[in-house]
């Protein structure tokens, strides 16, 4: 069962990534601007036809990401004061920093229980405009990225609000659209109903909110986003509720991301090059999801071990394939929806989601993220082992300075940094252990998998940390924060130091990124980087606990 | 400076047997030699170049306070061997300075101090006697045989034998008169014979050896685009380890809380991992072996040009040499020996090809050109014709080539023979009553239609027959344009030759493409429009008008021989004058990067068996699971420790050898270049540790303090 289910996603993501690729490919190069988007440009007062340079490309980012931010947290504090309260109370300031943080990051990190804390306005003109246009921006960047190696002799890498509006107007909104109506076909929910009361069997009563569930639902999955609409996420049945959903929600959170090379391929004029990314990213990512089926199939521990498989923390409608599918796939891209529970995985098994995280979630990663993470671990990786050929590094005719450089390895950089220091901090410090719900090195690794999540933009938690106190808020929005938008800015700093240059014509001595030798290099460069950096840190939380036997 | 240079090193054509080699073991002598300036190098002032040493060296000092605090032997031992990293890294650098301090060191004896006598005036008979320092740019000195030229400049009247052994080190003298391209003279060198004027064109101070010195000494290096770069993911690396084995105290300090049963060990207590073995972790984890040895690779590199005679004037000209797509590549000297060469007699009707051999050897005895030379060659390899001396035919009247008869030979028993330009002996025959045949025309037609040049040979009356003298292409030209093309490198040739001729010996020599007719503007076009599709190129030149090409190219290698323009505008000058060389620059340019990603790999790559034996070390005492992590079996947690750092350290050393040498090349396609590299290297890199600290451990688990 758990091959039948992975094979048909690896063929429907086969027979879709091309059309879908292609389809963004014209999104993003076309001339044609939509009456709906000149709309938009006139009312935001920005003219489509103009080119940025990278600096105003960041800048305009910033701003739209800054704005966002400042309403978003707005209308969390002011919740009482609007409508569609449902008399819920003004969120909590850090509460609502970090939520706000949350979804303008695309972490979609929840300290929070939805359906108790925030109303249906919040949700509707808060949370899920944040899941597209968040998700949009990820796609902007990854578009600009692929300019820079695409264009010669420029300074310009297109122009964000062109991107980020065909983002969300011409590839998230259909799909979202007719995504929503399929899960409402498989049984989800979508109404502006008044919660019923229920008597449960144990005699006490049970008030279940509904809402647009749907709707919320399909971004969430397709804009690799992650944030509930109920506390529960994905394992609650109104959000999820059977297999094929479940089946349906992975495909749509794997779409994106998978076709993106494709349109990079496109782009740069070498559909082979996408294809060697694709496969990068494909093999790292079938690797993952297989071992996560071996170590929860098999299960490490005593009681899984005596019922055959890990089933503590999984839903008995999904099972434990398709529970470490949805997993692996929620935790390779920037997901961070969840239907079932991390914490409860076996060690190994929870290492993996972690460890999926600490690649950079690359693959196939969030939403443009995950194609903008790639390329620039392709740069590092062309860089090392590119000298080997007898040539400075290039990459796709680009060269591989000094400049390039220390902007892909500040990109690098700042995850594993904020990982490490966030999880030092927490773990040195009485309010951070003071979240802790278990001893041992199970811990560790919770505190870990929160700063790893938060610091990658994931969302997904081990959810036996208590993390809504203040200091996790504020610490763990600093890390969404920090590692959404550092790495952008140095994303787009390469992406105008690429487009300046005039390409260097493909030879017989330039180093061939095409070959499955390429691909093997970089995953290699990937996974051995990681490891190395997260290795000590690993040992002491779910290594020691995986050999604690 | 002849003495100086590695006797195989120069001799050996590198690119003869397809590879770039030379160099051998390391000689432990030339260690201990470059000790001296490798403790010099600790201070931390000059060290801060290399921020990846510096760690070592402030983690060195660390320990060696916590050392004296709580004393062990195993302390001690770490921070001897933490130390010991520090110097190696600086041996090689200098071990890889201390080649090119020797060859300053001739260098310097070379430029004495010599006095000059300078002319008053250009054209005045009088001179003052000063001291070769105070000459200024444009100065004449007058130089006789015998003395020693003051400084840098171009021979404005006279010619002259010199001696320039002392620069480049080949004792044959060369002849330098003024005008044309053989006008430079070089301070230093000697004048064997006459009388020459010199203008001075250096300035005080800046002379070609005093740059030679500050060059070969390493004086005034700057790391290089790609050096600087690397320097930075180096950078960056290091911050990553830094940054996670700190933080790796807090989890140390937590789990070893949670666990407070277990009792302190040597690596671990309940304020964390003991300082010495974290800094132990650091230091074997951040990439010190390329980190010790980036610069030692680049000074090598520019050392073995120096071994070629070649001097490079920066660092960043040889790692373009490695960049280069295209090499512009002069005809004459460099794809064609120098001079035609008789290949063919081709007689008319009615005559044999003996008979035509015969004439034409005898109209050449005498002829002292080479094409002469090589007519009387060809006469006696292909016909059995035996030279015969001028003086043997004594009733041989000798007839000289001149400018204006265009045609030399001889008269002897009664026939006037003669051999020269088709035009001018066709003339001479009917001037004397005969009428050439249309034969004659289209023989010499489709000689000249092949590339060829005709020298047509006739008896007083009538021709005989047609010289056919080719451009002799040099043995195993092909191959290496082959081996270029392999490489992606486009070769192009330059030549003054019409297009025609231009292509046949393009074809036959297998360039990619050819330039005929090739003005210098026409040079420099083709470099800028190779240059606008991103092709790096590289060329030689010798005259002052390649000096703008010279200028433009990316590699732009000037001949020793040539005027001081074209010197001054290349950043490379080859002091055997011999333009095949571009191809070697090249493949040094490849091997110096091969190299540098080689190391960086390796580096990298041997991390792995260090947390294998390192982590389980640490942390076994708190989870005893982690011991299975010690796939080598490492003795005890001391002894792995101590074995990843004695391997850390001892690595360097190992690796010095292959440093200074370059890993081996061999021109082939970049994917084959990279799949050998990483399986060397990057594979190599992942298992050779595993290997070595096993064994190191196997040896020093018996020290005392290790269990």
């Amino acid at each position: 069962m758990a091959a039948l289910f992975i094979a048909s996603l690896v063929l429907t993501l086969a027979l879709v990534h091309k059309p879908f690729g292609d389809y963004m490919y014209r999104v993003y190069t076309g001339d044609r601007h939509t009456p709906p988007e000149r709309l938009v440009y006139r009312l935001i007062g920005v003219r489509p036809g103009t080119e940025q340079r990278w600096g105003a490309y960041a800048r305009s980012l910033l701003a739209f990401s800054a704005v966002s931010l400042l309403v978003l947290y707005g209308l969390q504090r002011l919740q009482d004061r609007l409508w569609l309260s449902l008399g819920l109370p003004p969120v909590t300031d850090h509460i609502a920093w970090n939520t706000a943080v949350s979804f303008v990051t695309n972490t979609n990190w929840q300290a929070y229980a939805g359906e108790s804390t925030m109303g249906h306005l919040v949700q509707m003109a808060g949370l899920a405009v944040q899941n597209f246009v968040s998700a949009a921006v990820g796609m902007a960047v990854a578009i600009a990225l692929v300019r820079g190696f695409a264009r010669r002799n420029t300074d310009t890498i297109g122009n964000f609000w062109v991107d980020l509006v065909r983002g969300a107007v011409r590839v998230l909104l259909p799909i979202a659209f007719v995504g929503a109506l399929v899960l409402v076909a498989g049984g989800l929910v979508q109404n502006f109903a008044a919660p019923h009361e229920l008597t449960t069997l144990t005699g006490g009563t049970q008030s279940v909110t509904g809402g647009p569930v749907a709707s919320q639902e399909v971004i969430k999955e397709l804009g690799t986003n992650g944030g509930g609409f109920y506390n529960a996420n994905s394992a609650h049945p109104f959000e999820n509720g059977t297999s094929w959903t479940n089946w349906f929600e992975i495909l749509l959170i794997l779409v994106i991301p998978f076709s993106l090379p494709r349109t990079f391929g496109k782009m740069v004029g070498q559909v082979r090059q996408g294809y060697a990314i694709l496969a990068v990213m494909a093999t790292i990512a079938l690797v993952s999801v297989t071992l996560t089926n071996v170590f929860e199939l098999g299960g490490g521990a005593t009681v899984p071990q005596a019922v055959g498989a890990a089933m503590e923390g999984k839903e008995v409608r999904f099972g434990v394939a398709d529970s470490a599918t949805f997993a692996a796939a929620t935790t390779l891209t920037s997901t961070g929806a969840v239907d079932s529970f991390h914490d409860s995985y076996t060690p190994f098994g929870g290492m993996m989601t972690m460890f999926n995280m600490m690649l950079g979630e690359v693959a196939p990663g969030g939403v443009g993220s995950g194609l903008y993470g790639m390329l620039v671990l392709a740069v590092i990786t062309v860089f090392v082992a590119g000298l080997m050929v007898g040539r400075t590094p290039e990459y796709l005719g680009k060269k591989i300075g000094s400049r390039e450089i220390k902007l892909a390895s500040m990109y690098f950089l700042v995850t594993p940094i904020l990982v490490l220091v966030g999880t030092a901090l927490a773990m040195g410090n009485e309010a951070g252990l003071a979240g802790l719900l278990n001893g041992g090195p199970h811990g560790l690794s919770e505190v870990l998998y929160a700063f790893t999540s938060a610091s990658n933009n994931n969302g997904s938690a081990f959810a036996g940390l208590t993390v809504n106190t203040p200091w996790y808020d504020v610490a763990l929005g600093l890390c969404m924060l920090l590692g959404r938008f550092l790495p952008i800015i140095f994303v787009l700093g390469l992406a105008g130091s690429l487009a300046r240059q005039t390409p260097v014509p493909e030879s017989a001595g330039t180093l061939p990124t095409h070959r499955p030798q390429f691909v093997g290099m970089v995953v290699g460069v990937t996974v051995i980087l990681v490891a190395l950096t997260f290795l000590p840190a690993l040992a002491l939380g779910p290594i020691a606990e995986g050999l604690l036997s | 400076m002849t003495t100086q240079v590695p006797a195989p090193a120069r001799g050996a054509a590198p690119g003869r047997n397809g590879r770039v080699g030379g160099g051998g073991l390391l000689d432990p002598r030339r260690l201990l030699v470059s000790l001296p300036s490798a403790l010099v190098k600790l201070n931390p002032a000059t060290l801060w170049r290399n921020p990846v040493m510096l760690i070592v060296e402030i983690g060195a000092a660390l320990t060696t306070v916590l050392a004296i605090l709580d004393p062990s032997f195993f302390a001690w031992a770490i921070v001897v061997w933490l130390w010991l990293t520090v110097i190696f890294a600086n041996l090689a650098e200098a071990v890889a300075e201390g080649r090119g301090k020797a060859q300053a060191a001739t260098l310097r004896a070379a430029k004495r101090d010599t006095t000059a006598r300078r002319l008053r005036s250009r054209d005045s008979a009088e001179w003052d006697v000063v001291g070769a320092p105070e000459l200024r740019q444009d100065d004449f000195v007058v130089v006789e045989a015998g003395e020693i030229i003051p400084g840098d400049g171009d021979v404005v009247e006279g010619i002259a034998s010199v001696d320039e052994s002392a620069i480049t080190g080949e004792s044959a003298p060369v002849i330098r008169e003024s005008g044309g391209d053989r006008s430079a003279v070089t301070g230093g060198t000697k004048v064997l014979s006459d009388k020459i004027i010199v203008r001075i064109t250096q300035k005080p101070g800046e002379s070609f050896v005093d740059r030679m010195i500050a060059l070969v000494e390493g004086a005034d290096r700057q790391k290089t685009p790609n050096e600087i770069a690397l320097n930075i993911l180096l950078a960056a690396l290091t911050i990553i380890f830094l940054v996670a084995t700190v933080t790796m105290q807090s989890f140390a300090i937590h789990s070893k809380n949670i666990n407070p049963g277990v009792p302190d060990s040597l690596a671990l207590t309940g304020d964390g991992v003991t300082g010495v073995v974290l800094v132990s972790l650091l230091v074997c984890l951040i990439p010190t072996t390329i980190g010790a040895l980036l610069s030692a690779i680049g000074i090598a590199g520019m050392d073995r040009l120096v071994q070629r005679n070649v001097l490079a004037m920066s660092g960043r000209a040889v790692e373009a040499a490695g960049d280069v797509g295209t090499l512009l590549l002069d005809k004459t000297g460099t794809i064609t020996l120098g001079n035609r060469q008789a290949a063919e007699f081709v007689p008319v009707t009615g005559v044999t090809e003996e008979a035509l051999a015969e004439a034409a050897q005898l109209s050449s005895l005498a002829d002292e050109t080479p094409e002469g030379r090589s007519i009387v060659v060809y006469a006696k390899d292909a016909y059995g014709l035996r030279e015969r001396g001028p003086g043997e035919l004594v009733n041989a009247k000798w007839v000289p080539f001149t400018a204006q008869t265009r045609m030399s030979g001889v008269d002897l028993d009664g026939r006037e023979i003669r051999k020269g330009a088709a035009t001018a002996v066709m003339k001479w025959v009917r001037d004397n009553g005969g009428h050439p045949t249309d034969e004659v025309g289209h023989i010499v037609d489709g000689i000249s239609g092949s590339g060829g040049t005709p020298l047509v040979v006739a008896d007083r009356d009538h021709v005989l027959g047609v010289v056919h003298l080719k451009d002799v292409v040099k043995q195993g030209m092909r191959e290496r344009f082959d081996e270029m093309r392999r490489m992606g490198i486009r070769t192009v040739m330059i030549t003054g030759d019409n297009p025609l001729t231009a292509r046949a010996i393009a074809d036959e020599a297998g360039v990619d493409d050819f330039l005929a007719e090739a003005t210098p503007e026409d040079k420099l076009a083709l470099i800028r429009k190779e240059q606008e599709g991103g092709r790096l190129v590289a060329m030689t030149g010798d005259g002052t008008n390649d000096a703008p090409a010279l200028a433009q190219a990316d590699v732009g290698v000037a001949m020793n021989t040539g005027t001081s323009a074209a010197k001054e505008a290349g950043n490379m000058v080859d002091l055997d004058s011999n333009p095949t060389k571009l191809i070697e620059i090249v493949e040094i340019g490849k091997q110096l990067l091969i190299t540098r990603g080689a190391l960086t790999t390796f580096s990298i790559a041997n991390d792995i068996a260090k947390y294998f034996a390192i982590i389980p070390a640490m942390f076994a005492a708190v989870y005893p699971g982690l011991d299975a992590l010690n796939v080598m079996r490492l003795a005890s947690p001391q002894s792995a420790i101590l074995s990843a750092v004695v391997f850390n350290a001892t690595v360097i050393v190992a690796l010095i050898p292959l440093a200074l040498r370059g890993v081996r090349y061999r021109p082939s396609s970049a994917s084959k270049l990279l799949s050998r590299n990483l399986y060397v290297y990057g594979l190599g890199g992942i298992v050779a540790p595993f290997a070595g600290i096993k064994i190191i451990d196997l040896l020093i688990q018996f020290l005392p303090g290790m269990s």
